[in-house]
């Protein structure tokens, strides 16, 4: 059972939030850009830091105190980059290290986080290779690959943690459009093995087909909430009707 | 033009050139050892912290390399303390004396080169290490540094070839290193141009290597920056 509990108090970009993720679940988050779904994913693992509210993975709550500014900070961060590990980040600029080949980028955190013995770090990070299609690939660096390709690459060394849940920021924002196809393809094979993932994007075809959620959200609250199928044919606020409309004529 | 006394005395050279390698190679590796933890110390965010690592290179950048080793070799021996002490052993020695101002005086700008190098990291460079659960050791160890060191090699090797020049001021506290040997030919023959014009001789091969290395080094590194051939 995965359980994902997390709401905020008054803060100005996630204006209370709760969201709870199954085990298996494709939460779809949707809304203008600003309207903080980037910042509530952030949140999540921790990259960012919340003013107010509680953060459980797996029913373990994120500790949280105040530092002597009295800003939050985590209380432990040995806590924090344990749940790290457990939850699969892919970023909207891919954020590959650029002096790493994709192989080395792969194996990188399971070996010096996880501690894993090298080869057999190798051996599963080519099966992923081949998962995600850019096996021969392998010994390229960032830099000459394609953006689809870096982005596969990044799911792939999300994927290599293992993770009980993955988190994906916009990842087909900063791509051309003819290669935004191969990394929803992606996504949409991971969904259906099951995987637990939370998704902001912008790809109306993908909240429809691949997720089992769809968050709306409009100026840091949750202004629609469903089933894609729900929400899209009988849309209860006005706001996602005008989004989505405007969505479909482009 | 008198070259002849340079074949001569060509010993000198050959040993002084010795003492030059010498010195410039172990104050780059003290000084790089020492400005790796004034680096690490300058980009936390601390203010307190922050103090010792910039007063430092304040220092050693504000002031000229001449005057820190004058500082060193004739400032110290001026304090009654320092003569009746062990560390005397240390400060009598020209040889020392030099070494120690080399490398703190490095280890200042090497410190800045790398300072600034790892304040331009990509941001997403740390994030990626954050968010797959890196404490920051390990990120530092294994994903900013390396790429830090990567592109501070540029800055890194014009500080050697400052370094390697700075270090002909040895000749000037009595050490027979390149420079020195041509003080001594000069002063012994009065052949000014010759002498020193072979020390400059040397001088330049010197820094051809070293800029071969650095090319060599650059071309391993770099990598991931060339176009792939087809």
């Amino acid at each position: 059972m995965d359980d994902l509990h997390k709401y905020f108090g008054s803060d100005e970009v996630l204006k209370g939030i709760s969201l709870q993720a199954h085990e298996g679940d494709v939460i779809v988050m949707m809304g203008a850009s600003g309207s903080g779904k980037s910042t509530f994913l952030r949140c999540i693992n921790m990259l960012e830091t919340l003013t107010s509210g509680k953060i459980y993975v797996r029913g373990e709550l994120i500790r949280m105190k105040q530092d002597h500014n009295g800003t939050i900070v985590p209380e432990d961060i040995k806590q924090v980059e344990r749940i790290r590990t457990r939850l699969g980040m892919v970023f909207q600029q891919f954020n590959l290290w650029s002096h790493m080949t994709v192989l080395e980028n792969i194996i990188e955190a399971p070996i010096h986080v996880l501690k894993i013995p090298k080869n057999e770090a190798i051996e599963r990070a080519e099966s992923l290779l081949h998962k995600v299609g850019i096996h021969d690939r392998k010994h390229y660096h960032p830099a000459h690959l394609s953006g689809g390709q870096q982005q596969r690459v990044a799911i792939a060394r999300a994927l290599a943690m293992e993770p009980d849940m993955l988190l994906f920021d916009e990842p087909t924002s900063a791509l051309d459009p003819e290669l935004v196809g191969e990394v929803l393809q992606v996504m949409q094979n991971l969904a259906e093995e099951g995987r637990t993932m939370i998704v902001v994007t912008h790809e109306i075809g993908f909240a429809q087909d691949v997720s089992s959620r769809v968050v709306f959200l409009h100026e840091g609250s949750i202004e629609e909430e469903g089933t894609p199928s729900e929400i899209f044919k009988n849309p209860s606020s006005d706001r996602f009707r005008q989004f989505i409309s405007k969505k479909v004529e482009i | 033009m008198d070259y002849e006394v340079i074949f001569t005395n060509i010993h000198l050279y050959i040993e002084g050139l010795w003492v030059t390698i010498q010195l410039v190679f172990l104050s780059l590796v003290c000084g790089f050892v020492l400005a790796l933890p004034i680096a690490l110390l300058a980009i936390c965010r601390s203010p307190w912290i922050q103090i010792f690592p910039k007063t430092y290179i304040y220092f050693f950048r504000g002031t000229p390399l001449l005057v820190q080793m004058f500082l060193i070799y004739h400032g110290m021996g001026q304090f009654e303390f320092v003569r009746e002490s062990v560390i005397w052993i240390v400060f009598k020695e020209a040889y020392w004396c030099a070494l120690i101002a080399f490398a703190l005086n490095t280890a200042g700008y090497t410190a800045e080169i790398l300072r600034g190098t790892i304040e331009q990291t990509p941001f997403g460079d740390f994030e990626a290490a954050r968010a797959c659960g890196m404490s920051k050791s390990t990120m530092y160890r294994r994903i900013i540094l390396p790429g830090t060191f990567r592109r501070a090699l540029p800055a890194y090797g014009n500080e050697t070839i400052f370094m390697l020049h700075g270090s002909a001021l040895a000749g000037v506290v009595t050490i027979v290193d390149l420079f020195g040997a041509a003080k001594v030919v000069n002063s012994r023959h009065f052949v000014p141009f010759e002498s020193f014009i072979t020390a400059g001789f040397f001088y330049f091969c010197l820094t051809f290597i070293i800029v071969s290395l650095f090319k060599k080094l650059e071309f391993r590194w770099y990598a991931h920056l060339r176009p792939r051939k087809v």
